[in-house]
């Protein structure tokens, strides 16, 4: 199963160290695997040191594709977690 | 009491506090990575030794977590992040891919990731995502250790309460020390932004990194003094310093307990009057702690450092850099960046001939770069090419005439030019505006106010050029006095002309803060206040406590005051009884000077 999403960054810090780590802990409870495109950048969700040099700052829009068995679950928890700015405080 | 040669070291302050007691140097040196090639047999023994050493840093970072005290919790993601970046496919995969295809041994091909990694991470603009390479080396580190069967020499290893003194500490090292021994540490390198500033701030223990050579100064069990508020670290100080600095602890000990706990809120007046206040800065350095002080800006963006510490002129590449990193960092707060505000006397090589017999009244500043043109249009363009990154905003010293601003303004506008045809980002609306410092400058505010789109009133300077004083020369100093009544009536003045002509007028001198000044500058109108960042979180609090209808009446007293002295003591009682900590504060901020 094949997911594709386009996301928006929308945290003041934009994906830093700890969302990027957050991403990570997400891709590792599920079955599925998960890509982030940013212009011809393309990387793997499961690397935080990847997710760093993607270099995000607020108001990035990112193309998602998840690929797996838990592709539709993984995608919906991204999106919530991008949609609540990482629970960062604002 | 003390043996051995006193010595002073400067570095910067990553946490505030002061400390006295006894060195205790940690070796951090990094490791020197062998490079051998191994036998193709050899290749599954070497991947299988270095997953190991890999296994073996998750479980210390593990334990080092277990051990985290309650009040580090929250800090617990750090060492999280450590373990992933331990199996992350950048450096995990691609140690064990080196190790197969280049058959060479675990910890150069380590090596090798690692670099390749940080050769990534240098061309990340953003700096706060950039300096976690500094993570990414400790894990390598780590990982290094483990595999050369160096202990790691875990810094919970304190035998008696001493300050830590090493090159680097990982924030793994920082999480694990006993808060019960280690009273504070600095280290050679870092930075304020690093994961061990910010744990050392969250421990609440000094620290001052980035001294450079302080393990090669200071040898174990110096007495040590460590002033975490302004960097200076004093190894064998005598019986002076040490009561010195006991004295200056129990004062701030005091106070600080009272406001930093509330720098990052607004400053509002009782009566809802918000008040922007913003921090006056020099280095690149001192901008990673503002916003934890509460500054709200960068009021007063001092650039003359670059240009001294300089043989030559520095380039428009290197100005542009260092103003592109502050816009970064403060953004979407303002950067305003003053421009050069020296004279041709304070520089090496080509201007160093010049003579002036009285320099203050001679060619400096807006003079002196409308002169030499190419210095100041280089200047202007690093400016105009970082204001694409941030809220970036140019102040032009010394005004006595519209004409230079006039000139000033078609420079400007030149230079965008220029970046259109080159294709190269900036704001088109970048802000200019003035400081008005020079007497004259105040009189014709009103005319002024047309070619500008703010003014800022240095007071340093105008207090000087109004009661014609040289502050440095000691006979006539006492004259010197922000509560002299032409220097009110000029601020009045300003203030009056900036609601006239619609610029916002904000103040930048000491005056701004100064916990006697700043009560009846904000009752005169003034709205945005820059100043010494570290007095930030006390006048925030000050003006919490005041009220501007409360003030309103009092100010009408005191323009009509005829001297200084009437006005000052008459701020003071007033202030004693609206804000009885005032002198306390007053001491902490004279204590500055």
């Amino acid at each position: 199963m094949e997911v594709k999403k386009k996301l928006k960054v929308k945290n003041n810090l934009g994906l830093h160290a700890r969302s990027a780590a957050m991403i990570v802990e997400l891709v590792k409870k599920h079955n599925a695997k998960l890509y982030f495109r940013k212009g011809d950048h393309i990387i793997e969700g499961d690397s935080i040191l990847s997710l760093l040099t993607l270099a995000c700052p607020k108001g990035t829009e990112l193309e998602v594709k998840a690929v797996g068995e838990d592709a539709q679950v993984l995608m919906d928890e991204l999106t919530d977690l991008f949609e609540k700015g990482f629970g960062e405080l604002s | 009491m003390s043996v051995g040669k006193r010595i002073e070291l400067k570095g910067i302050p990553v946490s505030p506090g002061i400390i006295i007691g006894k060195a205790h140097i940690i070796d951090r040196s990094k490791i020197k990575v062998p490079l051998r090639k191994i036998d193709k047999k050899d290749v599954p023994y070497e991947i299988e030794r270095f997953k190991k050493a890999v296994e073996t840093a998750k479980n210390q970072l593990s334990e080092l977590k277990d051990r985290l005290p309650d009040r580090l919790k929250e800090h617990a993601f750090i060492l999280d992040s450590h373990m992933m970046i331990l199996n992350d496919s950048m450096l995990y995969d691609a140690t064990i891919n080196r190790i197969k295809e280049k058959e060479i041994n675990a910890e150069w091909a380590l090596k090798e990731s690692f670099e390749e990694i940080k050769n990534l991470f240098s061309q990340i603009e953003d700096p706060y995502i950039s300096e976690r390479i500094n993570d990414v080396e400790n894990v390598v580190q780590r990982i290094l250790r483990n595999l050369m069967g160096h202990t790691q020499n875990e810094i919970f290893d304190i035998g008696e309460k001493s300050i830590v003194v090493a090159q680097d500490l990982s924030p793994a090292d920082t999480a694990g020390l006993d808060a019960k021994k280690v009273m504070g540490f600095i280290t050679d390198g870092g930075g304020i932004t690093s994961h061990t500033a910010i744990l050392a701030r969250a421990l609440e223990l000094p620290a001052i990194m980035g001294l450079c050579h302080a393990t090669n100064q200071i040898e174990d069990g110096n007495i040590l003094i460590v002033d975490g508020d302004t960097g200076k670290v004093i190894v064998n100080p005598d019986d002076d310093d040490i009561l010195y600095y006991r004295d200056k602890r129990a004062q701030r000990e005091r106070l600080r307990s009272f406001v930093l706990k509330e720098a990052n809120k607004p400053a509002i007046t009782l009566d809802g009057h918000r008040i922007r206040v913003m921090a006056n800065t020099e280095f690149l350095n001192e901008i990673y702690g503002l916003k934890e002080l509460g500054a709200e800006g960068i009021g007063l963006y001092r650039t003359e450092f670059q240009y001294l510490s300089h043989s030559g002129i520095p380039t428009e590449e290197e100005l542009f850099k260092e103003y592109k990193k502050a816009a970064q960092v403060m953004a979407p707060d303002p950067v305003i960046i003053r421009t050069l505000d020296i004279g041709g006397d304070k520089f090496k090589g080509e201007f160093s001939q010049i003579n002036e017999t009285n320099p203050a009244l001679g060619l400096r500043a807006i003079r002196f770069c409308l002169k030499n043109i190419h210095i100041f249009r280089s200047q202007l363009k690093a400016i105009l090419m970082a204001s694409a990154y941030g809220n970036v905003q140019i102040m032009l010293p010394l005004i006595s005439s519209v004409d230079e601003v006039l000139e000033a303004n078609k420079i400007i506008n030149d230079i965008k030019r220029e970046l259109n045809k080159e294709n190269i980002a900036y704001n088109p609306d970048t802000k200019v505006g003035i400081i008005l410092e020079v007497p004259s400058s105040v009189m014709i505010a009103d005319l002024l106010a047309h070619h500008v789109d703010f003014f800022s009133i240095g007071t340093n300077d105008l207090i000087q050029y109004t009661l014609a004083i040289d502050r440095t020369n000691k006979e006539v100093a006492y004259l010197y006095d922000p509560f002299h009544p032409s220097i009110i009536r000029m601020i009045k003045e300003i203030i009056k002309r900036g609601k006239e002509y619609k610029i916002p007028v904000s103040i930048c001198g000491e005056m701004a803060g100064d916990p006697l000044c700043v009560p009846l500058l904000i009752t005169l109108g003034m709205r945005q206040l820059s100043m010494n960042p570290r007095i930030i979180p006390f006048i925030k609090k000050l003006i919490r406590s005041i009220s501007v209808k409360e003030l309103k009446k009092d100010v009408k007293k005191i323009l009509s005051f005829n001297t200084s002295e009437e006005i000052r003591s008459y701020m003071l009682v007033s202030m004693k009884e609206l804000f009885p900590e005032i002198d306390a504060i007053g001491d902490y901020f004279y204590m500055q000077g």
